[in-house]
């Protein structure tokens, strides 16, 4: 009984000697492995502060000022002036989607105006072609959409 | 144990034979115990004492042992832990109100050298100063060959240069990692941002240290390792100080004037949301200070809380403010207005020798700025109450806002009260105070009357100071400074929409004869709008403007500081989302009809 007893804890020893050593590299591997990843966290954040600095480098006002008046024939950019505060209720209503019938309704009668061909469709189609005729509505439009 | 008897029977009875007293046996027996148990009970301390010291040397040895194998090793980064709370950058950011960049931290290399190890210092002094422009080849050669070991040669340079200078490949010159601050916007706000430089320098790191500005008076809180992750968040806003530089600037270049400054504060939180002084300098490339000359001609002169200035005529209405609050006058009350007025061996004299009396309703004497009208009221005032009135408002101490260079702006006060010093007091002679004085001061007018303490922190909530006048006269200041720019002297700072109030000051400079210079003035205007609920007070100023569009120069605020106020107005209004209100026209309170 003692011999067997011996020969099956000389094998557990050794097992366990396995078992340690691999647990041992396994534990070197993730340390190495973590100090890369916060080596690469660490660069990253650093890139992010650069990045941060240089996107706030380029859009310093003094910058944005001197691209506006480059760009101001395509982008025309003023500054902001005391009359341009509207009221909501100057916001014109966006026009009611027309249907597709109208779309096809090219008809077009002697006044040069489309021809009327549904009541409903109609009643979207003047309502986009004074939106856009007028470009702002009235402010009383919004009661009538 | 044993216990031997103190009394042996054998003894005493040989002792009592012998005729010798028994008890003498007890006492020797008695002492001998005495003297046994004495010595056993110092083994034993003894042992105790022993046994303590060496488990006190245990410990001390291994705790040696600890130290000595911590000061021995390289220092390492804890590898295992999570990370998050660790430190992420040596100084905070700063930001803008709405979190937009003003400082931040850039990483970068300082370059130096170990001249034992180079291989050809000639030829690297020759490329390294072909590299940077400031280097002079000779110099740098002679530095590198004099035998020392180790030679700073730049503290920061750009990635383009690091590049260049691997690319000399020699292995004496090596890079040490270096965390420099950065000012993305370049001059703007540089005041107040002040700057920054390397304190104590490393191979591997140095400390970035605040050298003036907000960089300076927060400099522990910016190095906070704690708080270094989380930016320091001003009340300024990025937009608003350049539109008001934009202008103040060109305001500046046209009036021909030497300096400018612009203050614009949140009545009642005390933030201030632009502080801009002119000519600036650009903080990443901080100039260094004037040697000799007159320090307020540096660019690094802080006008707007440095330029301790007499303000002139926008003191005007803190005299009529304290008049009105100690109930000695109302609007209404007519004062002795008649110019000149001569008091002693002085005399006070209106603009232009004008004469607005003989008498002025306190609401005109503010309207049409009467120095002879603000000394009569100073005198009902009396000196103690004016001089309390002032220190209230804060024109007698430094101001508190959080710059380095603000403790050192304390206003000249006159140290005497007597009846002169009173009189000019009254429309801002003979005291001085600072462009931020002047806007806390008008702050507080229009928070109310309760007292307004400026602060360049974001996050103010409103102010719970002291109060210094009541609503109700606070209102009717506001109503006489509204009068000022509708009929006054400031009527070109009427913004449709904004309803403006404000005052004019325009004083003379004092020259080194002691007297002052009538082409050198200090033109400023303070203002608060809108006037029915005031939001906000601009001051501006400008350092010997004149206005040279008419016949004959003109040098009077209502020509320089107020265009130059008003077209800050106009710009600034909309980006704080001020919608224009249209003011109803006065009301005709007659009207004469036929029948």
């Amino acid at each position: 009984m003692r011999p067997v007893l011996y020969v099956l804890s000389f094998i557990a020893v050794m097992a366990l000697a396995f078992w340690a050593y691999r647990e041992n590299y396994a534990t070197q591997h993730q340390l190495k492995e973590m100090g890369r990843l916060q080596d690469e966290i660490a660069s990253l954040r650093e890139a992010l502060v650069l990045q941060r600095a240089e996107w706030a480098y380029l859009n310093r006002p003094e910058r944005l000022r001197a691209l506006a008046t480059a760009n101001f024939e395509r982008l025309g950019l003023l500054p902001l002036e005391p009359t341009q505060f509207g009221a909501a209720a100057e916001v014109a209503y966006p026009a009611p989607p027309a249907p597709p019938a109208a779309e096809g309704a090219t008809g077009v009668d002697a006044e040069g105006l489309p021809a009327i061909t549904d009541p409903v469709a109609v009643a979207g189609r003047i309502a986009a072609v004074e939106t856009a005729t007028a470009g702002a509505a009235k402010p009383g439009d919004k009661e009538y959409p | 144990m044993i216990r031997t008897p103190l009394r042996p029977l054998a003894r005493i009875l040989s002792a009592r034979q012998k005729g010798e007293n028994p008890d003498s046996i007890e006492r020797e027996n008695l002492r001998l115990r005495h003297e046994a148990m004495r010595d056993k009970s110092r083994m034993r301390a003894e042992g105790r004492l022993l046994f303590l010291g060496v488990v006190f040397m245990a410990a001390f040895c291994t705790i040696g042992a600890r130290m000595a194998l911590l000061a021995a090793t390289e220092p390492m980064e804890p590898r295992a832990a999570a990370t998050g709370a660790e430190i992420t950058a040596q100084r905070a950011d700063i930001t803008d109100r709405n979190g937009r960049i003003l400082a931040t931290n850039m990483q970068t290399y300082a370059l130096y050298a170990q001249p034992k190890d180079m291989v050809d210092p000639a030829r690297v002094a020759r490329e390294l100063a072909a590299i940077f422009p400031e280097i002079d080849a000779a110099a740098l050669e002679r530095r590198l060959t004099d035998g020392r070991s180790f030679l700073w040669i730049r503290k920061v340079m750009s990635p383009e240069q690091m590049q260049k200078v691997h690319e000399i490949g020699d292995p004496g010159l090596l890079f040490g990692p270096r965390e420099m601050r950065l000012y993305p916007n370049g001059t703007l706000a540089a005041h107040v941002l002040g700057g920054a430089s390397f304190g104590a320098e490393g191979v591997q790191s140095a400390e970035v240290i605040g050298t003036a500005g907000i960089e300076k008076a927060m400099d522990a809180r910016l190095r906070d390792p704690a708080q270094a992750g989380t930016p320091l968040q001003l009340s300024l806003d990025l937009t608003l100080q350049a539109a008001i530089e934009e202008i103040l600037g060109t305001g500046m270049n046209m009036l021909n004037a030497k300096g400018a400054a612009a203050i614009l504060m949140d009545v009642h939180t005390g933030e201030i949301l632009s502080l801009a002084s002119l000519p600036a300098f650009d903080p990443n490339d901080r100039p260094n200070p004037l040697v000799k000359g007159d320090a307020g001609d540096s660019p690094l002169f802080n006008r707007a809380v440095q330029g301790v200035y007499e303000l002139g005529s926008t003191f005007k209405i803190f005299t009529v403010a304290n008049a009105l609050q100690l109930g000695l006058v109302t609007p209404e009350s007519m004062i002795d207005a008649n110019a000149p007025m001569r008091v002693g061996r002085f005399l006070i004299k209106e603009f232009q020798n004008h004469n607005y009396g003989p008498k002025l309703s306190v609401n005109d004497i503010i309207v049409k700025s009467s120095n002879v009208g603000t000394a009569n009221l100073a005198m009902l005032v009396g000196a103690e109450r004016q001089a309390a009135f002032m220190q209230s408002l804060g024109l007698f101490d430094p101001t508190p806002v959080e710059l380095v260079e603000a403790p050192g702006a304390k206003p000249i006060v006159p140290k005497k009260w007597p009846e002169i010093t009173v009189m000019t007091t009254a429309y801002g002679h003979g005291i001085a105070a600072s462009p931020m004085h002047l806007a806390a001061a008008y702050a507080t007018i229009a928070n109310g009357g309760v007292k307004v303490t400026p602060t360049l922190l974001h996050g103010g909530v409103p102010q719970n100071g002291p109060r210094v006048i009541s609503p109700e006269v606070a209102r009717a200041a506001i109503g006489m400074l509204r009068g000022v720019v509708q009929v006054g002297t400031a009527t070109l700072a009427d913004v449709p929409g904004y309803q403006v109030a404000g005052k004019t000051g325009t004083a003379e400079k004092p020259n080194k004869a002691g007297g002052y210079d009538s082409d050198k003035v200090v033109n400023t205007f303070a203002a608060m709008f809108p006037a029915d609920a005031p939001k906000y007070v601009l001051v501006v100023t400008l350092d010997e403007p004149v206005e040279t569009t008419g016949a004959t120069p003109r040098r009077t605020a209502g020509w320089t500081a107020v265009p130059v106020a008003a077209e800050v107005i106009r710009r600034v209004a909309p980006l704080l989302g001020l919608r224009p209100v249209v003011e109803p026209a006065p009301v005709d309170t007659l009207t004469a009809v036929s029948n």
